[in-house]
């Protein structure tokens, strides 16, 4: 039985928001940050706090730490050395691995979330402008209440035009494929599989595997509580419009080729139920939209390329152990729209989203290694993942395609990192133990 | 290829999720692990590859998350204690699916051999990190290795192989 009353409520729910705000925070002083901690108690929403009054909200707050930031809040040290070895080092220190090089690498990180002052993060979504703004100001107060809490930086979320559905700067379609936890009372999609055992996403329950993980300790601070992955990913608009139009005559045949590099158009409409024509009715149908498989259907990738986004996020059928690798998607974008026609203005917009899981180094961090940044995957011998891998410029796009495939050489990138962080997820008994002092009893 | 002593190629040392990986040769990806059995369990290996046998009778691609060239078992005696030596020769490097090969050493029985190891992690079966870290302290990296079809994936072979047959068949239909 999932304890709604403990898990934030990140994990299990989505909330209504229209904008949003992350604060990476910086705790030098464990008085002040316990203080701190302990005036935003009662404003994280559990699960069940969160379905139980998200109409009449008008925000909503998670807070997650780093490891370090476990022991800033006086965490001691044998039960810090129990956190898997991949948060204890820190997203930044396994950036070579992650594929986090060149452009991407942590040394060009923008927002402070690679220096081991970062410590904590608050998260606010909030439904309009109005409520982030009061929400912001009523945190600035607080933080100038607590001794050594410092805000390293921040970052303001805004969706992106038109708002009746949920996509990035790019335009394509988002939310389609989320995995649903056993227990949660969610439903999956026609086509996401059955709902997998609590223990994939929150620590304290059994996994896929049948048994409980180990937890972390004390069980007082690790039950009830996940890892996030933080990536915030500028997405360069102009040069992927560019990319387009260089590779496609016509209008049509560059949505082809987008949805190609995606595997869905961007309506959300997927290849492989549509692979000649865009089809926005399917793409908005969530009983239809996700609901196909690839081994039997499109083995040789001639509706969605072997090497496309979509393909690697989510092998479904083509991969083993599936269940094991499943991921929990939160976050928003950020910066200004592009309007279509409009050249590129040199302005920073991206995603900024969270991974949640059990494991860190199992789920997130094999999703970027042997997914998203092996060239080698499906044995197609020189590709990364066409939107969020890494591209230097010398990585290919192979299109299958009747008589002769396609191929798109000297691949550019169309995101870049820009921060990126581990975090520890506590529920909401954990978040008053660490208020308390985080002393073992 | 000549290896440097290690394992490794100092000017190019790349990272894997649970620590640094073995270089790509002309054979491919590949481990050497070698380690003492618990005095006395030597039938049970002999069990085990009975076992393995029956298992791949049933189910010819229960491997195949491995992505195998191939793999040899061997027991060898030193100094009056039991040895054994796995050899595997594959297409990615064991770090990439090392979850996905420990899911199957459980679901095939490969782990029963190990369980017959000395040092071997009790609670493998939820501390992959242990199982690898086993795997890694036990593993005798190559000084020298040779492929007569250098760095062809089974993949490719297999293709290889499958248009041969597919060739051969039409010429036997054209006469």
């Amino acid at each position: 039985m999932l304890e709604f009353d403990d898990i934030q409520h990140i994990l299990l729910t989505r909330a209504p928001a229209l904008t949003g705000r992350y604060e990476f925070l910086s705790l030098k002083d464990r008085a002040g940050a316990r203080a701190w901690l302990a005036a935003m108690l009662d404003k994280v929403p559990s699960a069940k706090t969160m379905r139980e009054s998200v109409s009449s909200e008008n925000r909503w707050i998670t807070l997650a730490f780093t490891w370090q930031g476990l022991r800033a809040l006086g965490v001691d040290e044998a039960a810090l050395a129990t956190f898997p070895e991949e948060f204890r080092q820190g997203m930044a220190a396994r950036a070579e691995m992650l594929g986090d090089t060149g452009a991407n690498d942590p040394a060009h990180w923008i927002d402070e979330t690679a220096s081991p002052d970062l410590h904590a993060i608050a998260i606010l979504f909030a439904r309009d402008a109005a409520e982030r703004g009061r929400c912001e100001l009523e945190h600035r107060k607080l933080v100038a209440e607590c001794k050594g809490v410092e805000v390293l930086s921040t970052l303001d979320l805004e969706a992106t035009p038109p708002f009746e559905y949920a996509h990035d700067h790019f335009g394509y379609r988002d939310r389609l494929s989320q995995p649903v936890i056993e227990g949660s009372g969610d439903e999956p999609t026609p086509g996401s599989g059955a709902p997998l055992k609590p223990g994939e996403f929150i620590l304290g329950y059994p996994d896929e595997s049948g048994l409980q993980q180990p937890l972390p300790q004390p069980e007082a601070l690790s039950r009830n509580g996940s890892f996030m992955a933080y990536r915030r990913l500028e997405e360069h608009v102009g040069k992927f419009r560019d990319f387009l139009r260089a590779n496609g005559e016509t209008h049509e045949e560059q949505e082809l080729i987008a949805a190609k590099l995606m595997g869905r158009w961007r309506s959300g409409a997927p290849l492989t139920l549509a692979p000649e024509k865009d089809d926005p009715g399917l793409g908005a149908d969530l009983q239809r939209n996700n609901n196909f498989n690839y081994k039997q259907e499109d083995p040789q990738g001639y509706a969605v390329p072997l090497g496309s986004h979509m393909r690697r996020m989510n092998p479904r059928d083509t991969a083993a152990n599936m269940n094991r690798r499943r991921m929990i998607r939160r976050g928003a974008t950020y910066g200004p729209h592009l309007p279509e026609g409009t050249p590129e203005d040199g302005q920073e917009r991206g995603i900024a989203a969270f991974v949640i899981c059990g494991s860190l180094i199992r789920q997130f961090e094999f999703a970027q290694n042997v997914w998203v940044n092996d060239r080698n995957f499906h044995e197609l011998g020189n590709e990364h993942d066409p939107i969020i891998g890494a591209q230097d410029g010398t990585l290919e796009f192979k299109i299958p395609k009747r008589p002769i495939r396609r191929k798109i050489t000297g691949l550019p990138a169309f995101t870049t990192v820009r921060g990126g962080a581990y975090f520890f997820l506590p529920g909401l008994k954990a978040l008053r133990w660490l208020a308390a002092g985080a002393t073992r009893g | 290829m000549a290896i440097p002593k290690g394992g490794f190629f100092a000017d190019h040392v790349e990272k894997g999720r649970y620590g640094t990986i073995f270089p790509r040769t002309p054979a491919c990806y590949g481990f050497s692990i070698l380690a003492k059995i618990i005095a006395g369990r030597e039938e049970v290996f002999y069990e085990y590859a009975r076992n393995i046998e029956k298992t791949i009778a049933s189910q010819p691609d229960a491997l195949a998350v491995l992505k195998l060239h191939y793999l040899r078992w061997v027991l060898f005696p030193i100094k009056g204690d039991t040895y054994f030596m796995y050899q595997g020769i594959f297409d990615t490097d064991f770090d990439k699916y090392t979850e996905d090969a420990i899911a199957l050493f459980g679901a095939t029985g490969i782990t029963t051999v190990f369980e017959n190891l000395e040092g071997f992690p009790k609670d493998w079966k939820t501390n992959a990190p242990a199982f690898i870290k086993f795997v890694r302290e036990h593993h005798c990296p190559s000084f020298l290795e040779y492929g007569e079809y250098p760095y062809a994936s089974a993949e490719e072979i297999k293709k290889a192989l499958r248009v041969k047959a597919s060739l051969s068949e039409m010429l036997d239909q054209m006469q």
